[in-house]
């Protein structure tokens, strides 16, 4: 589904990107760990074409498409959905309208029907219900007022709204209570199928004992330094980055 | 008669003398008067260029809501004059909207002449292109008015960096026992936001779209009635729609 070659990136005139390679596929879950500043959100914000990123060389691939040369909502139409590690607040646009606006614009770049506003909003009942936000929230501006754990909620409940092939999901265990974790996990394991894949960057064992990846990486100056199975994030747990090559 | 203004008016300053001229002299003032104890709300759309003066008189504890939405071509000026008599409220509402070459200004000189009068004033331009919108805010507080409370906010939004706002407020007190806040920023949209939407499956352009409705909108919050407001929300959506 996912297929990256030796991929180089700068921020500004920066080297962040030093020649990854990593391929996802369909049904499969990958975690991504790595010390601070390794360049995991530089992936993730690559990946999905921010603005101020520059790929110097290598490829990207989804769906055989060349994600590189995707506008950031063609990515997102394609199937792309990157959860934020810090999620924007956006006063004066409410989650609703902003929802419903991307989800339809997505539709329609598909070529599909819009959504209609009964079939909208009974989607909104049953994903939001899950994930414990109350419909004044979603009334409120995107992400404002929201506490770092419901903005992270929140990531999740677009993500159940968009329906993805790959989400790519960047720390969005951070600032989670214990409940929420679980409540968050749970949505998560719903959201995979054979169709569907999950890259999860993150710097805890503890989502990995909700879902369980099939695949761990470790992401240490611009390259995946390591790859093993869940076991590889335990000995992380215990032993930390030293030891590991650089 | 009044002359011709000159570039050394400060309240000339931004605008095009050259279409003032044209223009010269302006039409009488168009009067809005609100009786004692009396609410009122106005909306006032420019769509043609011109020089339009309005001249807004509030008689005690009268209250006049009004919306200023300006989105012309040419060179449009709308100027406001208002009297706020004791306990009046005046709540103020401006937008312009400026693409291609236009020079729109908003002018406005709030007069608090009695005691406890309160004005509040929130005013929004967008400019695109090669426009430039201007803002310029006078409150004058007379000195018995005391308890007065002048709350003012002005924002630009620049989409174009070729696109030039003024924003410029200016405050005459008199009296000692008064409250003004004020506030005055110019700006581009939010990067981190917009890339946040196109995330998300929205283009560009309409990410744009929706970020500046949201900047516009705190302008009409004054009004009470929801569907006014939309209508003027919906009005400056397909402006922003139709450049998308
Ligand atoms: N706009 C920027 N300008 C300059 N350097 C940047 C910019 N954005 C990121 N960097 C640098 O790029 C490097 C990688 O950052 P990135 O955010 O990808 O790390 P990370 O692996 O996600 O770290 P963390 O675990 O702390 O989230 C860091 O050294 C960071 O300082
Ligand atoms: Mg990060």
């Amino acid at each position: 589904m996912l297929v990256i070659e030796n991929l180089h990136a700068n921020v500004g005139d920066k080297p962040i990107l030093k020649g990854l390679s990593l391929i996802v596929n369909a049904g499969e879950v990958h975690a991504i760990m790595g010390p601070n500043g390794a360049g995991k959100s530089t992936l993730a914000h690559v990946l999905a074409g921010r603005e101020g990123y520059t790929v110097t060389q290598g490829t990207a691939t989804f769906d055989g498409k060349d994600l590189l040369d995707l506008e950031p909502h063609e990515r997102a139409a394609a199937g792309l959905f990157l959860g934020f590690q810090y999620p924007v607040e956006i006063p004066g646009v409410s989650n609703l309208l902003f929802l419903r606006t991307a989800l339809n614009a997505q539709r329609r770049l598909r070529g599909e029907p819009e959504i209609s506003g009964a079939d909208f909003m009974k989607k909104v009942r049953t994903e939001s219900a899950v994930l414990g936000l109350d419909m004044e929230m979603l009334k409120r501006g995107v992400n404002v007022g929201f506490s770092g754990g419901e903005k992270k909620r929140n990531e999740a409940f677009q993500l159940g709204m968009l329906e993805p092939k790959l989400a790519l999901l960047d720390e969005t265990d951070s600032g989670l209570d214990i409940d929420a974790l679980r409540i968050v996990s749970e949505g998560i394991n719903r959201f995979r199928s054979p169709e569907r894949a999950v890259l999860l960057i993150t710097h805890y064992q503890r989502l990995l004992d909700h879902v369980r990846p099939d695949y761990v990486h470790v992401l240490a100056d611009g390259r995946i330094v390591e790859t093993g199975g869940p076991d590889l994030a335990l000995r992380l747990e215990a032993q930390g980055y030293e030891g590991i090559a650089a | 008669m009044t002359a011709l203004p000159t570039r050394k008016a400060e309240a000339w300053r931004y605008a095009d003398l050259k279409a003032v001229e044209a223009l010269w002299p302006p039409q009488p003032a168009r009067l809005i008067s609100v009786r004692a104890g009396e609410a009122q709300e106005e909306i006032v759309r420019v769509r043609e260029g011109g020089l339009h003066d309005l001249r807004v008189e509030l008689a005690a504890g009268a209250t006049l809501r009004l919306v200023i939405l300006v989105q012309s071509s040419g060179y449009a000026r709308v100027a406001v004059e208002a009297h706020l008599n004791e306990g009046a409220h005046l709540d103020l509402g401006g937008i312009l909207l400026g693409d291609g070459e236009a020079t729109q200004e908003i002018v406005t000189e709030i007069r608090h002449s009695a005691p406890g009068a309160t004005s509040r004033q929130r005013v929004r331009l967008v400019v695109d292109d090669r426009s430039t919108g201007t803002y310029l805010g006078r409150i004058a507080v007379a000195r018995d008015a005391q308890k007065s409370d002048a709350e003012q906010s002005a924002r630009a939004l620049v989409l174009k960096r070729t696109a030039t706002a003024n924003l410029k407020p200016e405050l005459e007190i008199y009296a000692d026992d008064v409250k003004c806040a004020h506030g005055c920023t110019v700006g581009e949209l939010d990067k981190a936001a917009r890339f946040y939407l196109q995330s998300r499956g929205l283009p560009r352009a309409l990410a744009d779209a929706l970020l500046t409705r949201a900047f516009v909108a705190d302008a009409l919050t004054g009004l009470e009635d929801s569907s006014t407001r939309e209508a003027l929300e919906a009005e400056t959506a397909e402006w922003l729609e139709q450049r998308a």
